[in-house]
């Protein structure tokens, strides 16, 4: 995967997340922050992201997949994502 | 000579003044529990012990002695008199699990004000229709939660103060917010505790009914003597163990048995405010070398999940006793901990309504694993005919699981609504809402809700609450709320459907509305999936047949469906 698609993927996932899961303006969400083990997106939330991971990149994650620590940074959900992208 | 008494042995001439006697409490006497849990421990000699380690996010370690908590309660307690808060007043802790809730609620009770717990992942909707039944004055916050209160707050008359208790900047504050920081504060040595009595209020907790808007269940200082006597046989806490309460004390667990049980026997607990991980689980239980552990089936499921090699990457031989609360705990589960923990998780159960535990496994006991145990001593329980409500004798009849009113922690009404407290009871029995059987020796095993009320993840939903919300949403033009099976969850939130002209299905609007619900409700409540319907099944009279859907989701029996509506 080119790396300007793989940063724009990332650079989507990080929007996404900040705008749905964080209240907070100065929390400052990296591509490393951690997001399940750092309670910023709690397991029942994380079922919402992986629909929009499904509906943004017209994927489809089994759900042993979907584990809190595949979810737990941006840098791991892209790394997921890119294994089902183009199967 | 056994280690445990039998259960013929505890249940014998069994009274409740055995907790009164151990807390030197006597009938008519001042009773708080802020004062039990912290003062008293300091004079029996424990002020040096060590009443909490707490660890967040990112390495924050902080740990509290029994005097560290008795002067924190008493600092907040006098920083909310001067605020002009009085004794029955409500106030409204609405944090994460940070030291400042733990300490707060100490502070609250001390003064004579009612604490409110309120689960700090709840979206603006389910805050605001809690602080409006409750007539909350004062809501103590985290910056990180400031904006679903500012969102409501123009609605809430007597919301007079929103305190957080850290780092906003004084510039950033609105009208009627104030900056509390405990470690900035003089610590206060002396506090005049209000000299509450058995009846005083305490606690105000928060439940969901199938219908209506959610209960505020009434629970008073007297519960102390349930919430330690079932910390001490059946927790077994003893003087030198390490105690860890997984659950969040916007939950009646969390400050049954996250505060007022362990704290009042003096016993040393830990916190961990961070997101679930197998990895950081096993690693807390290591590093404080945790000896009982009080968790959840949804959360024993997930560690099941992760599987048993990450397992062995931890110490935990500290572990020596294991008890679960929230839901059903499935055989598997009991079977899983005692090969991978060497013991079983012990099941217990008991409601928000019931403030503490009711029918439960002992130390000691055969474990039936599946089963809900036995009536705790001072407890008369039952199955009732969901027909007749007589108590069935015949073993293995499925029934509702009643109560014969009259134990410390039992709730003392609904908050502003005696008559669906009034319901709650027929011939004398205090109904559960659960069902269950009973076998031959006297074992409970839980069968499911007598109600729609979805318990997912150990946490209650009201469907009704889940189904007004939806309406809401402008895409939405008729909605009904079931549960679906989940094999982490027991049960997750499902929403069916139908679409107002002009809007039509797609999975984008699947996610807009589930993450509507999500902002407005809690994350419990947003439904894990939707589907959309040409229309929902109702009745000839226009009622949605919720249980219609219910049976389809578990592929169950549809039964009687004469009433349903013809095309």
């Amino acid at each position: 995967m080119e790396e300007n698609t793989l940063n724009e993927m990332k650079e989507m996932v990080l929007n996404y997340v900040v705008k749905e899961y964080i209240d907070d303006e100065d929390v400052k969400i990296t591509y490393e922050t951690p997001l399940i083990s750092s309670g910023y997106v709690d397991s029942f939330s994380m079922v919402s992201l992986l629909v929009f991971l499904e509906n943004k990149f017209k994927i489809k994650i089994p759900p042993s997949k979907a584990t809190p620590e595949a979810f737990d940074n941006v840098n791991s959900i892209v790394a997921l994502v890119n294994q089902y992208l183009n199967k | 000579m056994a280690e445990y008494p039998s259960y013929d042995e505890l249940t014998r001439d069994f009274n409740w003044s055995i907790a009164e006697k151990e807390l030197e409490y006597n009938h008519g006497d001042v009773i708080n529990i802020g004062w039990y849990c912290s003062d008293r421990i300091c004079m029996k000699g424990n002020a040096g012990k060590t009443a909490m380690y707490y660890e967040g996010f990112g390495g924050i370690e902080k740990k509290y002695t029994f005097n560290d908590i008795r002067l924190a309660g008493n600092t907040i307690g006098t920083f909310l008199r001067t605020l002009g808060i009085r004794d029955g007043d409500r106030v409204c802790l609405f944090m994460d699990r940070i030291p400042e809730l733990y300490l707060s609620f100490l502070g609250i009770l001390k003064i004579g004000a009612i604490v409110q717990p309120l689960f700090s992942a709840f979206g603006e909707e389910s805050l605001f229709v809690r602080l409006e039944n409750a007539q909350t004055r004062v809501v103590i916050t985290q910056k990180k939660h400031l904006s679903k209160v500012r969102k409501i707050r123009s609605k809430l008359p007597n919301l007079e103060l929103v305190i957080i208790v850290d780092a906003v900047k004084p510039g950033e504050l609105e009208k009627g917010e104030i900056l509390f920081s405990l470690d900035r504060a003089e610590p206060v040595e002396h506090l005049e505790i209000f000299p509450t009595t058995a009846e005083s209020p305490s606690v105000l907790h928060y439940t969901s009914g199938t219908t209506g808007q959610p209960k505020g269940v009434k629970h008073v200082h007297y519960s102390i003597i349930s919430q330690y006597l079932t910390t001490k046989w059946i927790l077994d806490l003893r003087d030198n163990d390490i105690y860890w309460c997984t659950a969040d004390p916007g939950w009646v667990t969390g400050t049954s048995y996250g505060i007022i049980g362990p704290w009042s026997l003096g016993a040393t607990q830990c916190i961990l405010d961070t997101g679930f991980s197998a990895q950081a689980w096993y690693g807390f239980i290591e590093k404080y070398r945790v000896t009982v552990w009080y968790s959840a089936p949804t959360a024993i499921r997930s560690l099941m999940k992760a599987g048993e090699e990450v397992v062995k990457n931890y110490d935990l031989s500290s572990l020596r006793h294991l008890a679960s609360v929230g839901e059903p705990l499935n055989s598997e589960a009991v079977i899983w901990s005692q090969r991978v923990f060497g013991k079983p998780f012990l099941d217990t159960f008991w409601q928000t309504e019931t403030g503490s535990i009711m029918i439960t496994n002992f130390p000691g006991m055969k474990i039936k694993p599946g089963s809900m145990g036995k009536p705790f001593p001072g407890i008369t329980s039952t199955v009732l005919d969901p027909v007749t409500f007589v108590p069935l004798t015949e073993p293995g009849k499925a029934g509702l699981i009643a109560f014969r009113p009259g134990w410390p922690a039992m709730m003392r009404t609904y908050w502003k609504n005696e008559e669906k407290y009034r319901e709650k009871f027929v011939n004398g029995w205090y109904l559960s809402g659960d069902r269950s059987t009973i076998d031959n020796e006297g074992y409970y095993w839980f069968i499911g809700r007598d109600d729609d009320v979805i318990n997912t993840g150990g946490h209650l939903v009201s469907p009704f609450e889940v189904e007004s919300a939806l309406l809401e949403h402008p895409a939405v033009g008729e909605s009904a709320v079931t549960s679906k099976p989940d094999e982490i969850n027991m049960e997750v939130v499902k929403a069916f459907i139908t679409l107002k002209p002009g809007f039509t299905p797609s999975p984008d609007l699947e996610l807009d509305i589930m993450n509507f619900i999500r902002k407005k409700l809690s994350p419990l409540a947003m439904p894990q999936a939707v589907e959309f319907m040409d229309k929902l099944p109702k009745t000839r009279s226009g009622k949605i047949m919720r249980r219609v859907l219910h049976a389809k989701e578990w592929g169950e029996e549809i039964g009687d469906i004469s009433t349903l509506e013809n095309d």
